[in-house]
């Protein structure tokens, strides 16, 4: 029996690499992986998701593991931090799994059981980075995360554009790696003691602790795909399967999170205001970039991958804002900042998950990622069309889904920062508050134009009649994620009393006790302000029923079905609907600037006149493209050297050592 | 909550469901005064609801459930609004439930649904309203977020009732940000309500409609309510203006019963005023291209920025 949450979640984390192992014994069985080990993966999910809730309110614990180097004990250490993200992690992955165990069957270009190693080896290693307790840890599970999670965005190897999405990935990843390794090195600060004690207690000089923050910032900032560092995530969140897609895009980016905050609040402790000048313009600059590209893509997932990254932005920009309150000593407002990043990071795990697997549901169903290619899907596939509606309601950021009630505590904390004592940064929070509110209502276009084009309307291709409604696992992962979105966003203040803990860990300030009213969330920095979804539910729900009945029983419920009208017009058919082009086309023609568009005009004397039209990232074009050129003529340089002559290779020794003898004597 | 603040709920729902065809007939009314033509009855939007009601609805073939839910959903949200909007009195019991923010959030709502519910059906004008409604929305949105912001800066809180008793509290004080954000307003309001230089709620099949393009496939009392979601919409924005920008006259907690008498006429003298302006506006300005829209509700946005940095600055 475990006694302390450590204790669990390490048992929990264990048992997740066992099943994982388990899909070995016979991996080519869909019914043994699919409906057996799936689902235990998922019940674990929801254990780990119970006991860390309840350690968020346990003081912290530790142990010590005796594997690894000698010398080098792997340290653990579970916090309310720890045990906050693992709840995200447990409870996003009791829906992912479920949904899995359905979704992995044959031919994704390996065995299930081989996916099922690699999926678990992934989760595993993201539950061991969040109780990494030193440094070496630490990096072996981040890399253990990075590794399986390559190999499972290239499942589907055989094509070339995975393999290359793959590569991308991998060598951001390890960028990132590098910069919080060296980031690790300052910080431990000359004691050479690489646990996060001594880091703790090491006192850094100001200038060697910016170093040690802003490396971390660009390290984490790699794998939570933060401009300009994202540009792996639209290749590979969308090249992986759905599932994996979700739990990269829902829990791994928020890993990255987790490790912004350990080192910025809890290893360096009290981090000077403008570094959260510097956080908050990366991420209101990664929102709006993202939400822009969200809204003209094509293809459903590479939509989805960068509103991720737009809203990690958000997520960065409340962690800005909680760094610049932290530094002038505004407590109240820095810990609604951080409790409004905080819960944005559970809602967007919660209906990113979601809208991903409702998208793997699609993918399964009809072969077709296109959005051009789908449509009217609501009427073939309503078990993956209704949950996937809560969660494009909740990530445009609509009341009372809980998308909008982390918008709501963060343009609060925007708002009513009156009283910074720098002028300047004074006058550019309300701007800040603007381009979140400008990048909510873009989230709103982008996903209206996901939903609608995806299930409304008429299906653009004849295969689409026959869809597939998702099976029974399938349905119940997406209903228990629609349901974390519902209740997340209608229990906020139980949310904010487990956040409260949290930011009391890391401030020391929290905000005012919320159990005032248990459906009313009232912040106390936000003078007079309340929002109390439950109670627009009911009101908003009895306003519609009484409408309903009212129009029934003073009036008819008579209707009949006819073809649709449109002005008169007589041959309706699927092509004359907006295509996804179509519908980002206000966009592209109002942000022009921002994008690099190709197209491609058919002229009168085409024999198949074609229409062509992509929209590619200037930061691609002009950030990574010359710097790969420059590696690829430095390399030609280096090759002048490399003859592929043994003689030429015994010169070169020879020539360095006698260079390093006239050095040494 | 004293019976006086549930009966000033329960008035300025009635009043709202009730009154907001009446004042579009009113606006309609001065518009062709405006225009020399001879008025239809300021009753003819209650006489345009009710035929409707008693037809026969019609629902494309296509049509799924959200189709059908969605005139319900968008009332609904429009009549939550009226009763968190601070039209007659301050003392509303819902506004601890829904601040200024989840105001916006609940118009957005029904935006999103609106334009859901016009791509449902698969035709050319319903996508083509839907892409259009969404793209005026997504700048006016923020703008009036914006503009709620400086209110909310002056009075230091997002409740839309206690910014109204704040600024209703103050004798005639001018404040430049207030008029920034005024324009901006009147811009916003003119561009959701579909009115002139943005969209055209007289006219049908015009190639630059937006929000009739989005009712074309509804019929009967889905289409009726509609309709009278959209008169809501237009007095609950009315409403909020007055609340912002002229809120004197509001019935306060300290006033009692008697406070609450006289709002009720001054409202009405308010929405007069509004409507007559409106009609106004209307007449005077001309159509815009769809795709100045954009630029006009950037300009909006802009503007009421501007307000926010004067407020800053000005401290006014």
């Amino acid at each position: 029996m475990p006694t302390t949450p450590l204790d669990g979640c390490l048992l929990l984390i264990a048992a997740w690499g066992v099943i994982g192992l388990a899909g070995l014994v016979r991996p080519h069985s869909i019914k043994i992986v699919g409906h057996v080990l799936f689902p235990l993966s998922a019940l674990c999910g929801l254990a780990l998701a119970a006991i860390a809730v309840r350690g968020i309110n346990a003081p912290a614990s530790h142990v010590v593991l005796l594997i690894g180097l000698p010398d080098l004990p792997l340290h653990l250490r579970c916090d309310s931090l720890s045990c906050l993200f693992l709840m995200l992690l447990g409870a996003a992955t009791t829906g992912i799994s479920l949904f899995a165990g359905g979704y992995f069957r044959q031919g994704h270009g390996a065995a299930p059981g081989l996916l099922c190693l690699q999926y678990h080896i992934f989760l595993a290693s993201m539950g061991c980075v969040l109780l990494a307790d030193d440094a070496y840890a630490f990096m072996v599970a981040w890399e253990l995360m990075a590794l399986s999670s390559y190999f499972l965005v290239t499942t589907q190897h055989r094509l070339a554009e995975i393999r290359r999405a793959g590569f991308l990935y991998l060598l951001i990843a390890h960028l990132g790696a590098l910069a919080i390794l060296l980031s690790f090195g300052v910080l431990q600060g000359g004691s050479w003691q690489f646990t996060f004690d001594s880091m703790r207690a090491a006192h850094l000089s100001p200038p060697w602790s910016t170093v040690a923050f802003m490396l971390a910032l660009l390290g984490f900032g790699a794998k939570a795909g933060l401009v300009p560092l994202h540009v792996w995530l639209p290749e590979a969140h969308p090249a992986a399967p759905s599932p994996v897609s979700a739990l990269m895009s829902g829990v791994m980016l928020k890993t990255a999170i987790y490790g912004v905050l350990r080192v910025t609040f809890d290893l360096l402790g009290t981090p000077p205001w403008w570094w959260g000048l510097v956080a908050l313009a990366i991420g209101l600059a990664s929102a709006f970039y993202g939400v822009i590209f969200t809204a003209v893509q094509n293809d459903m997932k590479r939509l989805l991958a960068w509103s991720s990254i737009e809203n990690i932005g958000i997520i960065f920009a409340g962690l800005g804002l909680a760094i610049i309150f932290h530094g002038f000593g505004m407590s109240a407002l820095a810990a609604l900042a951080l409790i409004a990043s905080l819960y944005h990071c559970l809602n967007h795990a919660c209906m990113k998950s979601l809208l991903f697997l409702g998208t793997g549901a699609v993918l399964h169903a009809t072969g077709e990622r296109n959005l051009g290619k789908l449509g009217g899907l609501i009427h073939r596939m309503p078990w993956v069309a209704w949950p996937t509606l809560i969660g494009a309601l909740a990530i445009a950021g609509l009341p009372p889904l809980n998308g909008f009630v982390s918008e709501w505590l963060l343009l609060q904390a925007f708002l009513f920062a009156g009283d910074v004592p720098r002028a300047f940064v004074d006058m550019l929070l309300p701007v800040g508050a603007a381009i979140v509110a400008l990048c909510t209502a873009l989230a709103g276009y982008a996903m209206v134009k996901f939903y609608g084009i995806i299930f409304l309307g008429q299906p653009r291709e004849p295969g689409l009649a026959q869809a597939q409604d998702a099976g029974l696992l399938e349905r119940l992962g997406l209903v228990w994620l629609a349901a974390g979105c519902v209740a997340l966003g209608v229990l906020p203040v139980q949310v904010i009393s487990l956040l409260n803990t949290v930011s009391r860990g890391l401030l020391g300030a929290s905000l005012a006790d919320p159990a005032a009213h248990w459906w009313l969330l009232a912040p106390a920095a936000a003078r007079g302000a309340s929002y109390g979804p439950l109670v627009f539910l009911v009101i908003a729900a009895l306003v519609i029923v009484l409408t309903l009945l009212g129009v029934r029983m003073f009036y008819h419920r008579r209707a009949r079905r006819a073809p649709a009208w449109d002005c008169g017009f007589v041959r309706i058919d699927a092509r004359m609907q907006d295509s996804a082009e179509g519908f980002g086309q206000p966009i592209r023609h109002i942000f022009q600037p921002f994008f690099l568009i190709e197209r491609e005009l058919p002229s009168a004397f085409d024999h198949l006149p074609r229409y062509r039209m992509a929209v590619t990232d200037r930061i691609w074009r002009y950030g990574y493209e010359p710097v790969g050129q420059l590696v690829r003529r430095v390399a030609e340089l280096v090759t002048v050297l490399q003859q592929g002559r043994i003689s030429t290779y015994l010169l070169y020794s020879f020539v360095t050592l006698l260079v390093l003898l006239a050095l040494v004597l | 909550m004293s019976p006086l603040s549930l009966s000033t709920q329960g008035l300025e729902i009635i009043a709202a469901i009730l009154a907001a065809p009446l004042f579009v007939g009113w606006v309609n009314q001065c518009r062709a005064w405006l225009q020399n033509r001879s008025a239809p009855s300021v009753l003819q939007p209650y006489r345009g609801i009710r035929k409707l009601f008693h037809k026969d609805a019609v629902l494309a073939e296509r049509a799924s459930a959200l189709f059908r839910i969605t005139p319900y959903m968008v009332f609904g949200a429009m009549v939550l609004a009226a009763a968190i909007i601070p039209s007659m009195g301050t003392r509303l019991p819902l506004t601890i439930a829904a601040d200024s923010i989840a105001l916006v959030g609940l118009l957005a709502t029904a935006r999103m649904f609106m334009s859901l519910a016009a791509m449902d059906v698969g035709t050319a004008f319903g996508t083509l309203g839907a892409r259009r409604e969404m793209m005026v929305g997504f700048l006016a949105e923020p703008a009036l977020l914006m503009v709620i912001f400086v209110a909310a800066l002056i009075s230091q809180t997002t409740s839309l009732a206690a910014i109204a008793e704040h600024l209703s509290g103050q004798t005639l004080a001018l404040y430049p940000s207030l008029a920034f954000t005024a324009v901006a307003f009147t811009l916003v309001l003119l561009a959701e309500n579909a009115r002139i230089p943005v969209d055209n709620p007289a006219t049908h099949l015009e190639l630059t409609m937006i929000h009739e393009a989005m009712l074309l496939e509804y019929s009967a009392r889905h289409l009726a309510l509609m309709e009278w979601a959209a008169a809501l919409k237009l007095f609950n924005y009315v409403c909020i203006g007055i609340a912002l920008f002229v809120p004197w006259g509001v019935a306060t907690e300290s006033q009692g019963p008697v406070g609450l008498l006289i709002s009720v006429p001054v409202l009405g003298l308010k929405l007069l005023g509004a409507g007559a302006g409106l009609a106004l506006i209307e007449t005077v300005s001309a159509k815009l291209r769809v795709f100045r829209a954009p630029e006009l509700m950037a300009t909006a946005f802009l503007f009421a920025v501007l307000g926010l940095l004067v407020h800053l600055l000005l401290g006014a």
